[in-house]
C-alpha cells in the first residue's frame, strides 16, 4: 500500500497541498481491508461509518484551518482491549461480545486530540492472554508473511493490520511482550514504553503492574510521533508517572557514536534459532560500524523470568478479572439458580480455556497457605530481575538483543501446550517485570519470517532507544520489506 | 507441592468458575506442570530481599475530594444485563 509507506511528514505535506484528503486515507485504509482482511483477519469491528464522518470533519478543518494534530488524518487501529466510546470492546472474549463502552481510555481521547481517525479494533488473545492470537475467542489472526504462521500475540491483530497496510498504525498493549514479539514476528516496529509513561486508563486490566500501552508502526519515526501523541501523566490512573515528556521526534538524530551496549549472554544462549542468532550479531556489527560499542554481559536472573512473570500476572489478572460478573456488564448465563450460579455459570460460560488456567494459576497462588511460597516469592525474584537491569545499565546506554529466541511458528503447533507458548516469552518478560521501555526492530529474515532486534533502554529514556533503533533503520532496508498478500 | 483434584475444585470455588469434569482433569495437569516448573525459583535464597510490587516509587495516590460531574443513570446502566428502576437487577441473593 504505496499510500502508507509515505513518510508522515509527506502525507501532511499533500494533505496541505490538496494533493490527497483524509477521506482518500481512510479509503485506501477500507479498500485494503476488504482486499487482504480475509486472510489475516486482523479486524474484529470496524467503525467504518465513524471513521468517515471523522475524515470529512477533518478535512472540512483543514480546508479552514492550518493547525494540524501531530497524527492528522491518519488512519489508526486500537487493539480491542483500549475502550472506545460507542465503538463495541470486546478483548476478543465471549464474555464482553456485546460491551459497548460509556468512555474513551485516555489514549482514545489523546488520538483523537492528535486528530487520527479510528478505522476499527484490532484482533488479540483473549484479554491478552496469550502470544499467538490463537486464543482469539471469535478466530485467529494470520501472519502476513505466511497465513499458515501465528502472528504473534497478544497484539496480533494490531501488528498483523500495520505489516499488511491496512492502517497507517496501530495501538498495542504490552505485558510479558504482547507489543514486541508480535511486531517482531511480522517484520514492524513494537515499542513498549516505561511502565507508567502511558495512561493505563481505559485499558482493561490483565496484570496491572505490567500493562503499558504503545505503538506498533512500520518504523521508528511514526513510533515517535505516536508516542509522543499517547503519553503523559494522566490524573485517572494512579500508577501514572508524573514526568516531564520530552520531545522523541527530535532524538531521531542518526547518531550513535559512543553509545555502549550490554549483549546478555542469556539471551542467545540455549533455545536460541541460529538464524534468530545470525541476525541479531549482524545488527551489532551494523551499530559497531556507525561508532557504538557492544559487548557481552550477564542478566544472571533471566532464567528465572517466565516463572515469576506467570506467578504474578496470572495471580494480578485473578484479581482483576473478578470484576467480570454478569451483573453490570459482559453476558449472563440463562437461568441461574442464586447469585453464585450467576457468577459462576456466566464466567464459566464467557471465558475461554487460557483465560480460565490463568485464573486458575492465579487463584491458588493467592491462596491462603500458598501465598509466601508462591506470589510473595515471585515479588521477591522480580526484585532480583530489576536489580540485574539497574546493574547493566550502571555501564551501558542501552540492552541489546533478540525480540523473541524464534521466528513466527505454524498455526496449531504450540496450543496444547502452555508451557512452551510461555517460553517464546524468555526475552521479552524481564523487561517488563524491571518496567523498562524496549523496542523491537526488524533486523532480517529467517526462512521468509522476519526477526526482530530488541533495543532495551534505561526507565524513561525512550529517546536513546528511539534514536539507536532509528540509526540502525537508516542503515538497513528490513523495514521496507513488505508481504505479498 | 502438587495439585490434586481436591484443590482444583477448591480453587474453581474461590474464582466463581464452574468447571466441567474435562476442565478439571485438564487443569489438574497443567496447572501441576505449570507450578513444578515455578519451584525453580526455590533455587533462589531471598530471606533479605524486598518484594517488588511496583516498578515506580508510587504510593497511596490521592485526588482532591471536589464535586464533579459524573455518569448519568442511564449511561451506567447502558451495558445491564438486566435493570429495573435505575438499578441493576440480579437474582435473589437471601433465599
Amino acid at each position: 500500500m504505496a499510500l502508507f509507506d509515505l513518510r508522515l511528514q509527506e502525507v501532511h505535506n499533500q494533505l496541505k497541498k490538496k494533493e490527497l484528503s483524509v477521506a482518500d486515507l481512510v479509503d485506501a485504509s477500507y479498500s485494503r481491508i476488504a482486499a487482504t482482511d480475509d486472510s489475516i483477519k486482523a479486524f474484529l469491528t470496524l467503525n467504518e461509518e465513524g471513521a468517515r464522518a471523522a475524515a470529512a470533519d477533518l478535512d472540512k478543518a483543514l480546508a479552514e484551518d492550518g493547525e494540524q494534530g501531530l497524527l492528522f488524518g491518519l488512519p489508526a487501529g486500537i487493539k480491542d482491549n483500549i475502550v472506545t466510546e460507542g465503538l463495541l470492546t470486546t478483548c476478543a472474549s465471549q464474555f464482553l461480545r456485546n460491551y459497548d463502552p460509556i468512555y474513551d481510555a485516555t489514549v482514545t481521547k489523546k488520538l483523537k486530540a492528535a486528530q487520527s481517525v479510528t478505522i476499527g479494533k484490532l484482533n488479540m488473545d483473549e484479554f491478552a492472554m496469550g502470544g499467538s492470537n490463537e486464543n482469539s475467542s471469535f478466530y485467529p489472526t494470520r501472519n502476513p508473511w505466511n497465513t499458515d504462521y501465528v502472528p504473534g500475540g497478544s497484539s496480533g491483530g494490531s501488528a498483523a493490520s500495520v505489516a499488511a497496510g491496512q492502517v497507517y498504525f496501530a495501538l498495542g498493549s504490552d505485558t510479558g511482550g504482547s507489543i514486541r514479539q508480535p511486531a517482531a514476528y511480522c517484520g514492524i516496529v513494537g515499542l513498549k514504553p516505561t511502565y507508567g509513561l502511558v495512561s493505563r486508563f481505559g485499558l482493561v486490566a490483565f496484570a496491572s503492574s505490567l500493562d503499558q500501552i504503545g505503538p506498533l508502526t512500520k518504523n521508528v519515526e511514526d513510533s515517535a510521533y505516536v508516542l509522543q501523541s499517547i503519553a503523559g501523566y494522566d490524573p485517572n490512573d494512579s500508577t501514572s508517572a508524573n514526568v516531564e515528556i520530552p520531545d522523541y521526534v527530535s532524538a531521531l538524530t542518526g547518531d550513535v557514536k559512543g553509545l555502549r551496549i550490554g549483549v546478555p549472554k542469556e539471551y542467545l544462549g540455549q533455545g536460541i534459532d541460529p538464524k534468530v542468532k545470525e541476525a541479531v550479531l549482524a545488527a551489532l556489527k551494523q551499530f559497531e560500524s556507525l561508532g557504538a560499542t557492544w559487548e557481552e554481559v550477564s542478566l544472571p536472573h533471566t532464567e528465572y523470568a517466565v516463572a515469576t512473570y506467570y506467578l504474578l500476572a496470572s495471580s494480578e489478572a485473578s484479581s482483576n478479572l473478578a470484576r467480570f460478573d454478569g451483573v453490570r456488564y459482559g453476558v449472563r448465563a440463562d437461568n441461574p439458580d442464586n447469585l453464585l450460579d450467576l457468577y459462576r455459570k456466566s464466567r464459566s460460560q464467557g471465558f475461554g480455556p487460557e483465560v480460565k488456567r490463568r485464573i486458575m494459576l492465579g487463584t491458588y497462588a493467592l491462596s491462603s497457605g500458598y501465598y509466601d511460597a508462591y506470589y510473595l516469592k515471585a515479588q521477591k525474584v522480580r526484585t532480583l530481575i530489576k536489580q540485574d537491569f539497574d546493574n547493566v545499565f550502571q555501564n551501558f546506554d542501552l540492552i541489546i538483543g533478540p525480540t523473541a529466541p524464534t521466528t513466527a511458528f505454524p498455526i496449531g503447533e504450540q496450543v496444547g501446550d502452555p508451557l512452551t507458548m510461555y517460553l517464546n516469552d524468555i526475552c521479552t518478560i524481564p523487561v517488563s517485570l524491571a518496567g523498562v521501555p524496549a523496542i523491537s526492530v526488524p533486523c532480517g529474515f529467517a526462512d521468509g519470517l522476519p526477526v526482530g532486534l530488541q533495543i532495551i533502554g534505561k526507565a524513561f529514556d525512550e529517546r536513546t532507544v528511539l534514536r539507536a533503533a532509528h540509526a540502525y533503520e537508516q542503515h538497513t532496508e528490513h523495514h521496507k520489506q513488505r508481504p505479498r498478500l | 507441592m502438587s495439585i490434586t483434584r481436591t484443590d482444583v475444585e477448591h480453587v474453581a470455588n474461590l474464582a466463581r468458575l464452574e468447571l466441567s469434569e474435562q476442565e478439571k482433569e485438564q487443569f489438574e495437569g497443567q496447572l501441576n506442570a505449570i507450578l513444578k516448573y515455578a519451584e525453580k525459583l526455590n533455587e533462589l535464597q531471598t530471606d533479605d530481599v524486598e518484594p517488588t510490587t511496583h516498578v515506580l516509587p508510587v504510593y497511596n495516590v490521592m485526588r482532591d475530594d471536589a464535586i464533579r460531574e459524573s455518569v448519568s443513570n442511564e449511561t451506567a446502566l447502558r451495558n445491564a444485563p438486566e435493570d429495573e428502576d435505575g438499578q441493576f437487577k440480579v437474582p435473589a441473593v437471601l433465599e
